[in-house]
């Protein structure tokens, strides 16, 4: 019996392997048509356009890509090298795009799981509240708030944010990654990042944990009425026993599946976070690349945070397997 | 209609959306009549505070602009560019999800991996890449907003869609030798037609929020005025004048709150069938 699950996971991952690679490969095309698709020369384009060019790193360039060559050869040059880790050269930057993207990766990462934590905790424990108050006063404030944050846009919210705890409460530090120069180390850093790093978490979580907590809210009300939570009732279950155990848990199996939905929305926020709070992530490297022309960096940024969100799909779909039985069955 | 109107009525946000919508395109509309000569134009001497005189309600920029005008032309764009590029995602969706639908099997296949594809793409990250190479304006924000919000369309459209063909009076339509176009387009379509303007009212306003972002970043039109780049040009002198952030901020969230509220007061109306169950 053990044996055939195994294998039948097993098998589950590796087609979601396969799926992935797919995806990516297409991304791949999706860059390379965009470069070729611009206005003006693909080499051009590649360098950055705003005068800091010369004419040998030009040519460097159109023999790097085989500018000459049918496009079918460049694609899959193209993609030969992405393959060896190598996404280009940053002219503006005098570094290869891959290692740049890798300086940078581990705080975005901080960033985006951060965020991810605090609108999946908050936005819950709301919903979970609201649902539970339902009609009260209570039930009524956490929806009207939900639906204001709903309609926030994220970077706004994180600027209102330093507006009022940093300039007028002045509670917490408006923008970089750690005091610069403060020499702190162990416990000591680590709680200096964290207090640098809740305003734009929270900013970064703020529509999606509008999004949780009305989710959970509708998801709980309804997994209420159905006849099991009826049948646990008159067993004489107390109504807290309930609302964990039996409705909780079943009303959480819609939340996985938004939680992939987020991935995409966290990666593309952290671009507006980052470049608010100064925060050294590859989001802030988008928008430098943005100011710089600097084209090389920018489709090295979509195709990481692509992969970001490709590999926390795998993630949630593996984990909404282990939650949901019915699927490990199939 | 009548029975539309009455179940619309009956959710209060959805009047308070319509009410607060109808004040903002009005605004819009009237900007060339309430603030004659051109937004950009310098007016008065740079940071005027706001609520200090009648002239300057709202206060002046960085470089002396009238916030008040700038409010009110940033209406306009940011109405626009989430009116068309939601169309052109509905140009996109819906022919994709009712070929999907109508004839399943391979071609379904085909046009769901390209849908996934986008999905899976983030779509904030594209919308940036497309804007940055084809140059910003209000075409290239337009079209790179339609084509990363599509897929929604298209998934929907297809669920219609497979489940109105399996009726019997599609089945009648094929044995009376309509042509497929005709019955995807007469038949088919305008009956799923109810879901489609739920959907559409929930994405002008996330359309919406994508344009602010993108000229937040300074990848709006640089002829038009817009909300978002308003606030990115204030972005950096925010401890000397919050106004400059607070006012064009407040305009987007009031103009995405109305349209989501018509839009679950639509849905509360139109789809009876799926609305949230009232407790």
């Amino acid at each position: 019996m053990r044996g055939t699950t195994f294998m039948k996971i097993a098998t589950r991952i590796a087609a979601r392997l396969a799926k992935a690679a797919v995806v990516l490969l297409a991304i791949l095309v999706l860059n390379f048509l965009l470069i070729h698709a611009a206005p003006g020369d693909p080499a051009v384009v590649m360098a950055g356009e705003a005068g800091a060019t010369d004419d040998v790193f030009l040519a460097q360039l159109r023999e790097k890509f085989g500018l000459d060559q049918p496009l079918y050869m460049q694609l899959g040059k193209y993609v030969w090298d992405v393959l060896h880790l190598d996404l280009g050269f940053s002219y503006r930057q005098q570094m290869p795009v891959f290692d740049l993207l890798m300086d940078r990766l581990p705080a975005t990462l901080l960033l985006t799981g951060s965020a991810f934590a605090v609108s999946l905790i908050l936005g819950v424990a709301a919903g979970v509240l609201a649902a539970s108050r339902v009609g009260k006063w209570s039930d009524t404030l956490i929806s009207t708030v939900a639906l204001l944050f709903y309609a926030t846009p994220l970077f706004w919210a994180a600027l209102m944010g330093v507006l009022l705890f940093s300039v007028v409460l002045g509670w917490l530090p408006p923008f970089g990654y750690e005091t610069v120069g403060s020499g702190f180390t162990g416990m000591r850093r680590a709680l200096d990042i964290a207090q640098h790093l809740a305003l734009p978490a929270l900013s970064l979580g703020l529509f999606f944990m509008a999004v949780y907590s009305r989710m959970t809210r509708a998801s709980m009300l309804e997994v209420a009425q159905l006849d099991f939570v009826k049948t646990a009732r008159a067993k004489g279950l107390s109504r807290g026993v309930i609302e964990r155990r039996h409705i909780l848990r079943n009303a959480l199996l819609p939340i996985v599946t938004l939680a992939g939905l987020q991935a995409g929305q966290l990666v593309g926020g952290a671009v507006l976070t980052e470049t608010v709070f100064a925060w050294p992530g590859i989001g802030r490297l988008m928008f430098e690349a943005l100011t710089q022309r600097d084209y090389n960096v920018l489709l090295g940024v979509f195709f990481v945070s692509a992969a970001m969100v490709i590999v926390f799909n795998l993630i949630t779909d593996l984990i909404y397997g282990i939650v949901d039985p019915r699927i490990r069955a199939q | 209609m009548k029975d539309f109107w009455h179940r619309f009525r009956a959710n209060k946000g959805g009047i308070v959306g319509l009410v607060l919508l109808a004040a903002i395109v009005a605004v819009a509309l009237l900007a060339p009549m309430l603030f004659p000569g051109n937004p950009w134009k310098m007016v008065a001497r740079p940071f005027v505070p706001p609520f200090e005189g009648m002239k300057f309600p709202l206060g002046t920029d960085t470089v002396g602009r009238n916030v008040a005008a700038g409010l009110a032309y940033g209406g306009r764009v940011s109405l626009l560019v989430g009116l068309v590029s939601t169309l052109a995602a509905l140009l996109i969706g819906i022919p994709v999800g009712a070929l999907a639908g109508y004839f399943g099997g391979r071609i379904d296949d085909l046009l769901m991996r390209v849908t996934e594809f986008f999905q899976t793409v983030p779509s904030f990250a594209l919308a940036i890449v497309i804007v940055a190479i084809f140059q910003p304006s209000v075409v290239s924000i337009t079209l790179a907003i339609g084509i990363v919000s599509w897929p929604p369309v298209a998934r929907l459209v297809r669920g219609e869609v497979m489940s109105l063909r399996q009726r019997e009076y599609i089945e009648a339509a094929i044995l009376q030798g309509l042509s497929t176009p005709a019955i995807i387009l007469r038949q088919i379509l305008p009956n799923a037609v109810s879901p489609i303007i739920v959907m559409a009212s929930l994405m002008v306003a996330s359309a919406i929020l994508l344009e602010s972002s993108l000229s937040f970043l300074g990848l709006g039109d640089p002829n038009l005025m817009s909300w978002g780049y308003m606030i990115g040009a204030a972005r950096t002198v925010i401890r000397q004048a919050w106004w400059l952030s607070l006012f064009p901020g407040v305009a987007i969230v009031l103009t995405v709150l109305a349209l989501n509220l018509i839009g679950e007061s639509l849905n509360d109306a139109l789809n009876p069938r799926l609305s949230r169950r009232r407790s």
